[in-house]
This record gives structure tokens, C-alpha cells and sequence, in this order.
């Protein structure tokens, strides 16, 4: 194997090539960084990329090299170049959550999945454009410009992780973590025509992860395939003493689900082996008639409303009978109070970005703008210069309804009802529903600049916020193309439910083959 | 519930966000507009349902009650806008400052 054809090779190709001594990692690096010159990465066309050294990944693809030839553990992405959202902090590159507030400021510490990521043997090779703060669907409210989709440079690659789900349907490497709130990855994913997840709230660490709204943020991997997706999430996945909110729940081998069998014991000699990619993860079958027996999938009809793209229903019913053609049951199921998720997220969500970006004021880290009029008009005007038009927007909006006399209408109001939403899921699980599909997004991707009215750009987070605000773990899976733009299909789970995930995944993934992208 | 421009600036005030007149006035019919589509939620009996303490399958899990140290690998000096003897450097206070005078 060779990098010739870089931009087809899987993460499992290339830690499988590097552990065999066929590619080096600075050849991996370099034809990286290649791929992002040749597509156009910078902020003069595609604007994927913030922040990236290709001096220092070369060096850090020479360390790597030295843990090839001394024969140490190398990881299960030993030499995989890895895209990282801007507001995920790593040591080396800018962490500014693509906001004028934070231009410049390097981290002094490093987020848990990034060495996480590291001691698995990747390599770090860019940090990417997202919405400031991770503030928006598409990208566009970057302090930076927005960055276009590769697929049609005139629409917007999704947000907030627009850079990382663009990154990887660039070919520019074939996995990258992005961070949820609302379907931060799911959503620009779908629109990339890639593959995105977010986990159940507490599998991954959220230290270093900068805080938007604490108890929603989740980091989440894009990959190229649904095994990407997984080899990234295995990466980063399990307890973490720096996240208060981090479960110590056990992390199976999530390849593995594409065989369509229970997870092993994580600690099983011959698992390990597999895990630490000692000896490979057996190929799944090709789809059958059993592949998904047993499972029963879950429609839920409010996300199948009569205002859906038609192309869009027609593509998600393909993907039901391919369900079906594998031996799952598909059974209609109801999640009445989906319908109040946007109004829930858009009062909980800025109201613990208010509180959380309290911290940028000036004093300890970032921009500092003082008007020489004394330290309240320092705060005031740090911030004014520092944040753009929608962290402004939804701070008041946070701190609108959190002031007194409209904290019990709004605020708890939401708080209340998120328990409500939370329990639908819980009972369509517990009814015997193992997987619930819908669509990732309403539509597909829309043109740059197209959706000036705020609420309307939060509509598009109609189908994702939901999981967020339960809790729950969801992928999105490419299933198909309208009018050349690619359409995603979401598979949500029960609470450390990954594995089942991933097992629908995959064989959604083989069910459709090429279809996926047509 | 719609959102008065007084409204505005006492909540940008209470934010530390400087908002010039006309941005007032566009936030005003912004907010308005969003928070219209929240009244919805009223109309939704939660009397008897709690808040949502927790995302988690079983809850937040607990652990030792003790502070754990930031992994630093960098120091203070590094990106903090001013600093002097280990300590951040500020403007004046309102009430100490002289309205001629810079602070720090």
C-alpha cells in the first residue's frame, strides 16, 4: 500500500499500513497536507483549516516513527493524521473557538481526547472552522469566514463543526472530532455526506472541550465510514478523573458490532489484542437476510412530518427497507414532545452559555480592549469587540431568561419539559424498540447566506437536538443524494447503547453500498 | 412575551456586553422574535414533572470530593493580557478610579 491514493485510505488502512512498516508517518503527513493544498483548504477557498504546522506534524510523524522501529504499542491509529474543531484545546496550535475573543491564545493544556487521541498513535494535523462558540448550523458565524461545503462550494458545509465534517469529506484526513450541543456533528456531517456521531452524555471527557452548555457538550468523531467513526470513538472513549461528568461505564470494541454479535469482554486477552490492534478485527459478512435479526427499529412519526422534503422521505423509506431486507422489524413508535426540543435548547443552551462565557472578559486569557474608562468598561468593551452578532444574541437571550421574573417561565419551564422529552425515549426503549431512525437534518445543504432569520437557522437542528437534550447516542449516516447534495439518515440508541448503534450503522452502511452516495 | 429595549440594555448590562442604540434596537425585535416561538412551552402541564438534574443513563456519578490540579504545561504569563508578579493586572474600579486615569 503506498499514499499514492491517500485520499481513499481508511483509518484502518493507514494504522494497519504504518504498524507493517509500509508507510511512514511524515508520508502520511505530507500527503495531508498535499490533499489540503490541492482542494483548497485555506481561508481563500474552502476555509476548512484555522491552524495547522506541517514542520511540527512532520516532527511529530518522526517520533512516531521511532515507536515504529523500537516495535512499541502504537495505538489503533498509529500515523493517523486527525482534524480537530478549534474549540478542543491542544498544545502547539491556536484553540480560539474561531472567535475574535480568543485570537491567538494557545492552550496551556491539552483536552483529554486529544491525548487520548496521541497515545493511540494519531497525529494532530489541523484545527478547524466551526461557528464561534460552536454557536450555529453552517458555519457561517466564524470569526473567520464561513467554510464551504467540498461537494458544492456554493452551500454551507453545517455547523458548528462545519471545518471537521469538511475536512474529512475533503479528504484531508478520515477522521476528525468535532463537539455537539444540538447536532453539531450530526448535522454538517449529513450535509458533507460523511459520517458523524455524538456518544451518550459521559462516555467522552469533556475536559479541555471549551464549555458552551455543559450539560449538553459532547465531543464526537467524523469519519469517512461508519468504521472510522468507530476506530475514532474507541480512540477517545471511557472515564476521565478531570470530567466530573465522565461515566466509568466500559467501553466495548465498537468495530466489532459490525459483525452483528454482543460485545465481547473488554477483558479478554484476545479482545484487548484486537482493541490495542495487536490482531485485526475480523471483516464483517457482507449483508444478509439475518444481519439485523432480531432488531427492532423504531419510525417515530414526528420526524416524519407532512412539511418533509419529499426527496428526503423517499431516501429515508429506502434506507427502512433495507432495514427490513436484513431481518429487522420496523415498527411505528411516538416521541410526542419532539416537537418542543428547539424551544428547549434555545432557552437551556444559551442559558448556560451566559454563565459559561462569563470567563471571557478580558482578565485572564484573550482579547483585552480597555477604553482607559476603568474595569467595567473593559468588560464591556472586551466583549462587545470580541464576540460576534450571535454569541451576542444568545448571552442576552441566557441571561434574558435567567433574570429574575422570567427564570420559572423559561428556564425551569425547559428544565421541566427536557424531562419530559427525555422520558419518550426512555419508554420507545423500553417498550423493545433497540434503534430509533429518522433524518439527520429536513433538508439538504442550502446555499451560503441563504437563512438570515435567526430562529429559522435553528430549525435546522429539529431532528438532532432531541438526543442532545436526552442524553442519548446518535449517528449520522450518509443514505443518499438530492439534486447532487448528500442526505443523512440518524440512528439514535439508548444510553451507552453505542454498540447497537454502530451494529445498525454497519449494516446500513453495507445495505446501501455505493447508493449511500448517489 | 415581547422584549422591550429597556429590557435589552438591562440585560446587557447585567452580560458586561456594550450595545450601541442601533443594535438595541435590532436585538430588541431579535429576542422578541425568538422568545415568541418559545410561549409554546406554557401551554404544557409540568406540575407534576421534575427538572432534569441529569443526562446520564443513572445519573451524575459521583467521586472524591477533592480538587484536582490542571494538567498546565504552560504558564499564566503565557496568554494572560497582564500580568505582574503572579497576579492578573486589572483596570481600576469604578469607585476608586479616576475618570482621566487609565488603572492598572
Amino acid at each position: 500500500m503506498s499514499v499514492e491514493n491517500f485520499v481513499e485510505l481508511s483509518a484502518t488502512a493507514i494504522a494497519a499500513s504504518v504498524r507493517a512498516g509500509e508507510i511512514s508517518p511524515a508520508d502520511v503527513i505530507r500527503a495531508s497536507f498535499a490533499r489540503a493544498k490541492d482542494i483548497g483548504a485555506g481561508a481563500d477557498e474552502l476555509n476548512i483549516i484555522l491552524y495547522a504546522d506541517e514542520k511540527a506534524s512532520i516532527e511529530e510523524a518522526e517520533e512516531m516513527q521511532a515507536r515504529v522501529n523500537s516495535a512499541a504499542d502504537l495505538g489503533i491509529l498509529a500515523g493517523v493524521p486527525v482534524a480537530i474543531k478549534d474549540n478542543i484545546a491542544s498544545l502547539g496550535l491556536p484553540t480560539t473557538c474561531a472567535s475574535r475573543i480568543l485570537k491567538g491564545y494557545v492552550s496551556p493544556f491539552e483536552a483529554t481526547v486529544v491525548s487520548k487521541l496521541r497515545a493511540n498513535g494519531a497525529m494532530i494535523v489541523a484545527k478547524t472552522n466551526m461557528d464561534e462558540f460552536a454557536m450555529g448550523s453552517s458555519t457561517e458565524n466564524s470569526a473567520y469566514g464561513p467554510t464551504r461545503n467540498p461537494l458544492d462550494v456554493r452551500c454551507v458545509a453545517g455547523g458548528s463543526s462545519g471545518g471537521s465534517a469538511a475536512a474529512v469529506a475533503a479528504g484531508i484526513t478520515p477522521i476528525a472530532l468535532g463537539s455537539e450541543t444540538g447536532g453539531s456533528v450530526r448535522q454538517p456531517a449529513a450535509f458533507c455526506g460523511v459520517v458523524g456521531l455524538k456518544p451518550t452524555y459521559g462516555r467522552v471527557s469533556r475536559y479541555g472541550l471549551v464549555a458552551f452548555a455543559s450539560s449538553l457538550d459532547q465531543v464526537g468523531v467524523v469519519g469517512r465510514s461508519v468504521d472510522d467513526a468507530a476506530l475514532g470513538l474507541e480512540a477517545i472513549a471511557g472515564f476521565d478523573k478531570m470530567d466530573s461528568t465522565s461515566s466509568d461505564a466500559k467501553v466495548p470494541i465498537y468495530r466489532l458490532a459490525a459483525l452483528g454479535k454482543p460485545a465481547p469482554v473488554a477483558e479478554n486477552p484476545d479482545t484487548e489484542a484486537m482493541r490495542i490492534g495487536r490482531s485485526p478485527v475480523p471483516l464483517p459478512p457482507p449483508p444478509s437476510p439475518t444481519t439485523l435479526a432480531g432488531v427492532v427499529i423504531g419510525k417515530p412519526i414526528e420526524y416524519f412530518p407532512d412539511t418533509l422534503d419529499q426527496s428526503t422521505r423517499e431516501l429515508c423509506e429506502r434506507a427502512l427497507d433495507r432495514f427490513r431486507s436484513m431481518g429487522a422489524t420496523i415498527r411505528d413508535v411516538s416521541l410526542p414532545r419532539s416537537p418542543l426540543a428547539i424551544p428547549v435548547y434555545y432557552i437551556l443552551a444559551p442559558a448556560e452559555a451566559s454563565s459559561n462565557l462569563a470567563r471571557f472578559d478580558g482578565v485572564r486569557y484573550g482579547l483585552r480592549v480597555d477604553p482607559g474608562k476603568g474595569l467595567k468598561a473593559m468588560y464591556e468593551a472586551t466583549r462587545s469587540e470580541g464576540f460576534g452578532p450571535e454569541v451576542t444574541r444568545r448571552i442576552l437571550l441566557g441571561t434574558y431568561v435567567l433574570s429574575a421574573g422570567y427564570y420559572d417561565a423559561y428556564y425551569r419551564k425547559a428544565q421541566a419539559v427536557r424531562t419530559l422529552i427525555s422520558e419518550d425515549f426512555r419508554s420507545v426503549f423500553a417498550s423493545g424498540v433497540h434503534a430509533i431512525f429518522t433524518p439527520t437534518t429536513p433538508t439538504p445543504a442550502f446555499p451560503i447566506g441563504a437563512i438570515s432569520d435567526p430562529y429559522e437557522m435553528y430549525l435546522n437542528d429539529i431532528f438532532t437536538v432531541t438526543a442532545n437534550l436526552a442524553g442519548v447516542p446518535a449517528i449520522s449516516v450518509p443514505i443518499g443524494r438530492v439534486r447532487h447534495l448528500p442526505v443523512g439518515g440518524q440512528i439514535i440508541t439508548a444510553h451507552f447503547d453505542e454498540y447497537t448503534m454502530f451494529r445498525v450503522a454497519y449494516a446500513l452502511e453495507a445495505g446501501l453500498g455505493r447508493e449511500a452516495h448517489q | 412575551m415581547a422584549v422591550t429595549r429597556e429590557d435589552v440594555l438591562h440585560i446587557a448590562e447585567l452580560a458586561r456586553l456594550g450595545i450601541d442604540a442601533a443594535r438595541a434596537d435590532e436585538l430588541t425585535k431579535e429576542l422578541s422574535a425568538i422568545l415568541a416561538h418559545m410561549e409554546v412551552l406554557s401551554q404544557i402541564d409540568t406540575g407534576s414533572v421534575s427538572t432534569t438534574i441529569d443526562v446520564g443513563a443513572d445519573g451524575t456519578p459521583l467521586r472524591p470530593d477533592v480538587g484536582v490540579s490542571p494538567l498546565m504545561k504552560g504558564t499564566l504569563e503565557s496568554f494572560a493580557p497582564a500580568m505582574r508578579d503572579g497576579f492578573f493586572i486589572v483596570p481600576r474600579l469604578a469607585t476608586h478610579e479616576d475618570s482621566n486615569e487609565s488603572g492598572a
